[in-house]
Formats: structure tokens, sequence, C-alpha cells
């Protein structure tokens, strides 16, 4: 399409060199009086990435967007915005667009008119105005709605007209301030899909603010997991979610067992350690951490890596027996709570089978910690 | 059980239908009499005396005749004059002055009031109404001494070279308007301060975020939000003012005639009650036309205001 191809010119206009960062903050910092929002965040956002900032309510991520957008200004720290400093440069001169949480669509105006509106601003020509306007009403299907008021709009048609809005000004980066919040689940799903595949097709760079981890991790490329005025992880989704370094983030994004532990001794990539289930041998990973015998360390382990077995001789590290203290049925998965010697574990098991797994409530089964399972955390 | 389709559902009260209509009568009623028997009888003998005349020793009377308004219209005996239709033009813009100049002063004073914190911003609501307590003409006349000659303003006034000092600031237009906005400004401050409460500061935002400079950002961003109460405001100050003759009296120097004293002219001195109805009635009739216009104005808020 002719208006794809002219957006990801607009988007990165020497596609092959080395692009500056769409977004580049070092050591951001906001207060409200006496609540630090922002504590001397640094972040760089490539060029045509789909990244999402994430994170609990409040803890900062809704302040780093508006501070990039212009509308609140940080007290200390720099901002560039593709390569320029954007200190001193005013909202509306910012070449980046914001999805609002709330839409923030002009009553007064119809559709067509909210979409002009940016387009307005900016003293393009009539012609060019309507040509663009339309072609961005047809990409996000509302060609129909143009001549509606916000009023007379659905969740779903209103969180369409926002985002067109927004994209019909062609910006270096697309803002979105948890624009599915407000809509139900399955309009949610659907939209993730769709913000996805447009960001594919316009290449331009989407900052996307959300407190939904699965959202976070179904579109992005990169995710930055917020803490009380921090990133305290950025990376892609599966890094995040395989290699959790802290227990916020091991607790935030998905479910986890959280295991308390001491340093019994090292051999190479290998670490044992003492835990409420007995001794566990666990693979190192990448952690650099120097950790000697008797030193407490924190591990975690997700819910569905834990393996069951119902055989009862089992010659495999890191097994401990266990019963069954109650089972949650969700339809694809079954999810147990057991009940070991040292404490309880959570466990999903997937129901490939047809009918139900077999376990029920009080029985007594064998469960094991891959070495491979177990995660190291930093704190 | 079967649902009985004559049965009313009134705030979680079943009601039957004589119920609910004997209820409606009772809250309707009084008003309607009330607003029958003293505001539309009157009314409509005003319509009819208009266009009746005048008979001799100030009687009402004679066959019905469109002459009083064909002379307010300006065409009397002697030709064309343009007595009548100046008054009416000239209580118009008296009108039109105050409600501009109101809406101008009760603008910033809105804004300013809606972000007081707590307190603060309940003493200046108060503030703002206090002068609605003591009477008018009480008012007016403290501000002929505040205006008079040799007075503290004048005297200020005079070292700028704005005035003579022992001539005062009245009579005159400034004077006029001066104490019209004072008297009229609550009545445009508190419908706009009400729709300022209530603003959505992200369409702001959306407007800034969009290439809206400061000015654009509160021409598109604020100005449509705020819209029914500075029309509400503009009615409230126009209306009154465009029949007000008190002030223009008392600090104008009773030299110019408007609808106002046109009317108690009419009625007292002159004894012609059917010309007193005729210039009454077109008076309402220009208030209408007024209302009229807003509505039609507020009512048509597409792009043409961009």
């Amino acid at each position: 399409m002719h208006l794809t191809a002219e957006l990801k010119r607009k988007a990165d206009p020497v596609a092959t060199s080395a692009p500056t960062p769409a977004i580049e903050m070092a050591e951001i910092s906001r207060r409200f009086g006496d609540v630090t929002a922002l504590a001397q965040v640094s972040l760089s956002v490539r060029r045509g990435e789909f990244f999402s900032l994430l994170g609990p309510s409040g803890c900062g991520k809704t302040t780093l967007l508006r501070i990039i957008a212009g509308l609140d200004i940080p007290d200390e720290g720099i901002l560039r915005i593709a390569g320029q400093d954007a200190a001193g440069l005013p909202a509306h001169k910012r070449p980046v667009n914001t999805v609002f949480q709330s839409y923030a669509l002009f009553p007064h105006l119809n559709v067509r008119e909210n979409l002009e509106f940016g387009l307005r601003m900016k003293k393009t020509p009539p012609a060019e105005r309507a040509r663009r306007v339309s072609e961005i009403m047809e990409l996000v299907e509302i060609s129909e709605l143009s001549s509606r008021r916000p009023s007379q709009l659905s969740g779903g048609q209103m969180q369409r007209v926002a985002l067109a809005r927004a994209i019909v000004n062609q910006p270096q980066v697309l803002l979105l301030d948890e624009p599915l919040g407000a809509l139900d689940l399955k309009l949610r799903k659907q939209l993730q899909l769709e913000l996805h595949a447009l960001q594919q097709r316009l290449g331009t760079t989407f900052i996307y603010v959300t407190h939904d981890q699965e959202e976070a991790l179904v579109m992005s490329d990169r995710i930055a997991v917020m803490n009380a005025g921090r990133i305290e992880q950025l990376g892609a989704g599966c890094d995040l979610y395989e290699r959790p370094r802290t227990r916020f983030i091991a607790q935030f994004l998905g479910s986890c067992n959280i295991l308390e532990a001491a340093v019994q001794g090292r051999t190479g990539g290998r670490l044992e350690v003492r835990t409420k289930f007995g001794n566990l041998e666990m693979d190192l990973g990448p952690s650099a951490r120097p950790l000697s015998p008797g030193d407490a360390c924190t591990l975690a382990v997700r819910p569905e890596k834990v393996a069951l077995r119902v055989d009862r001789n089992p010659h495999n590290a890191n097994c401990f027996p266990a019963r069954v203290a109650e089972l949650i049925y969700t339809g694809s998965e079954t999810q147990y709570h057991l009940e070991a010697a040292g404490g309880m574990l959570k466990a999903w098991v997937l129901n490939t089978r047809v009918g139900h797994q077999g376990l029920h409530a009080g029985e007594e089964i064998q469960v094991q910690l891959r070495s491979d399972a177990l995660i190291l955390l930093d704190d | 059980m079967r649902a009985n389709l004559q049965t009313a559902v009134h705030h979680g009260e079943t009601l039957t239908p004589r119920a609910y209509s004997l209820r409606t009568g009772a809250s309707v009623g009084p008003g309607l009499a009330w607003l029958g028997a003293l505001f539309l009888g009157p009314l409509a003998l005003i319509a009819l005396i208009s266009l009746l005349s005048r008979g001799e020793y100030g009687t009402v009377g004679g066959a019905w005749t469109f002459e009083n308004y064909r002379r307010l219209a300006g065409f009397g005996l002697l030709g064309f004059d343009s007595l009548y239709p100046l008054i009416i033009a000239r209580s118009v813009l008296l009108g039109l002055t105050t409600a501009m100049l109101c809406l101008s002063a009760g603008l910033p004073l809105a804004f300013f009031i809606a972000s007081c914190k707590g307190r603060y911003k309940n003493l200046a609501l108060t503030l703002v109404v206090v002068p609605l307590w003591t009477n008018l003409l009480i008012r007016t006349y403290a501000w002929q001494m505040l205006l008079g000659p040799e007075s503290s303003l004048t005297q200020v006034a005079a070292l700028f070279g704005l005035a003579e000092a022992d001539e005062g600031l009245y009579p005159g237009l400034f004077a006029v308007s001066l104490c019209m906005v004072c008297d009229f400004l609550p009545f445009a401050v508190l419908p706009i301060y009400a729709s300022v409460e209530k603003l959505n500061w992200s369409l702001v935002e959306a407007a800034m975020d969009l290439g809206a400079n400061r000015v654009s950002a509160f021409r598109h961003g604020i100005v449509p939000q705020i819209k029914p109460g500075l029309t509400a405001g503009f009615i409230l100050v126009f209306l009154p003012a465009m029949g007000q003759f008190v002030i223009p009296d008392l600090l104008g120097g009773a030299k110019t005639m408007l609808l106002g004293n046109a009317i108690q002219q009419q009625f007292g001195a002159a004894s012609d009650w059917p010309f007193g109805s005729a210039v009454a009635m077109v008076s309402l009739l220009v208030a209408m036309l007024a209302l009229w216009l807003m509505a039609r104005h507020t009512g048509d808020d597409e792009l043409n205001i961009l």
C-alpha cells in the first residue's frame, strides 16, 4: 500500500545505516512532592521496535510515557527523540503522538474531523489531508464511522479512532497508554494481534504501556518491567520469563514458586543447594554471581516446569514425595497445590490427554524439580 | 402474577395511573398556576393592549391597530423618526457590551477559582456573590461617590491624564460600563465556573499532543467544553443588562433613553399604556431573537470554529 511505504520511509529515513535510537533517555528522574515516580531511569528504544513498559499501577510507566510525549517534564535527566534533545521542546513540536487511555477524542468533532485535527494543526494542504485521513480510516477499518460523533461509538470503535488519529500524523514514535484497558477480554485479544500487525506493517516505533503481562508478551519485541520508579529488568519476553533476575519479575510475570536456599557446594556449572524440599542440584546458568558454600540465595521455579511422576522408584535427582492438597481445573491445564514435607508447591499440568489426568486430591505422588528449571534470583 | 401494564413504576414505587397523575398535578400544579395567573395572563393583556391606542386622559381604547409598532419602527406622524429604533439599538448594544465585558472578565476569574484549593475555593465563590447582598441602588450611588469629582479614584486617574480632577469620572460611558460589569459579573462567573470545574484536561493534552500550541489547545481543547457555561453566562447577563436603565440613568447622566426607561415613561408620565406595551413586547421579541441566535450558534459547533 502506498501509505504504508510512505510511513515506513518517514519512520526510518536511512534504513540501512546504523540508525540512531528512536528514544534515548539517561537518568530521568521525576518526583511529585514526596513521591518518587521515576528514579534515574535510563533506556534506549530502537527504531521500528514494539517496546512495552510493563508494571503494576503506580510504578511510573505512565509518567515515563508522558515525559516522552512532553506532557510532563522530568526533574533531571536527558531525553533524546530520534537523536534530537527534547529538553525545551514543547509537546506540540515533538515528533511523537499518543493514544490516550481515555481515548480523549474531541466530543464536538466527528470521526473524520478528529482524524484531521493533527494535520490541520500542521497546516497540511486540504487535498493531502483528505487523502491521508481516508487511507488511515481504511487501514484501521473505520471508514463507515466517518461522520459519527465519539458519543455514538462503542469502546472498540473509539479505540480504533484514537489510534488512527495518532498514526495519521506519521509520528516517529507512537506512544500508547494502556489503550486496550477499558475493553472486554475477547476484543482486547483481537486488538492485540491487530496492533501488532499494524506496527509490523507501518514500521513505526511503538512504546506501549500496560499492566497486563500477557498483553506485553503477545505484542512486544522487548519489554521493560518497571517497579517503584525503576526499570527492574529489560529484555525480550522469553528472556524475562525464562530468566527473571529478581523475585519481583518472577512473580509479576506469570506465576512462580519461590524457594529460599543455602549454597552447599559448587562444581563447574552446577550448584548444590539445600532447600525446604531437601538438597537440590541446579544449573548455574549465565549468572555470574560469586557464590560460596553457606551463602543464602533465592530460587524460582515456574509451576508448569514442575514435573509430576506417579512411579514410586525415582532414582532421578531433585525428587521428593508430595501429596495433592487441592486441584483447580482451568480447561487447558490443571493447577495442583502440592503439600510436601517442606511446604507447599504449585504445579501446572497441561491437559494433553482426553479426560482427566488421573490425579485426585489426597493422592501421593513424586515431584521432580529438574536442574535446568531452577532459576537463581539476584535478591 | 400478571404484570399490570397500567401501573407506572416511579423511583421504585408502584403507582396506579390515577395516583401518578395526582402526584404530577400536585407537584407541577402550583408552579403552573402561579405562572399562568401572574405571568402569562398579564403578558397576554400587555400583548392585547399594545394593539389598542391611547384615548383622551390616558385611557386605553379605540380600534385594533398596529400604529404603536409602526411608531416604534420609526414611522411617526411626521415622517421617519429614528428615536425609537435608536433606543432599541442602544439597549441591545448596552446588553451586548456588558455581556462581552463580563465574559472576558469572568473567564479568567472562573479558571482562578477552579484552581483554588478547598476552603479558598468556597471563599472565592462567596466573594463573587457578596456584592449581590447589597441593593442595586445603593451600589450605584456608591459608585457615584467613588467616581465623583475630587474622589481618590478620580485623582489617580487625573495623575495619568485620564480625567479632570474637578470633573470626576462620571457621568459617562466608562462609569456605566464599570458599574454594569460589577453588577452582572456573578451571573457570568458562576455558570462558567461550573463548566470549568468539570473540564476534561486530557482533551487539552490530546490537542497539544496533536500539534496544537497553547492558543489552539485552548480553542479546541477547552472552549468547546466550556461553551455551555459561556452561553449560559452570556444569556444571564445580556437579558437583564438589556433592560437595565437605573445604572445608565444614575451614572450616564440621564441624557439617553433606553428600553427600560422608555417603558417606565410611557406607563408613567406619558400615560400611554398601549405604546408602552408595544415597547415591552418589542423588547421581549428582541430578547427571544437573541436567545434563538445563541441556540442556533451553540447547536452548530462543527469544525467551522477552526
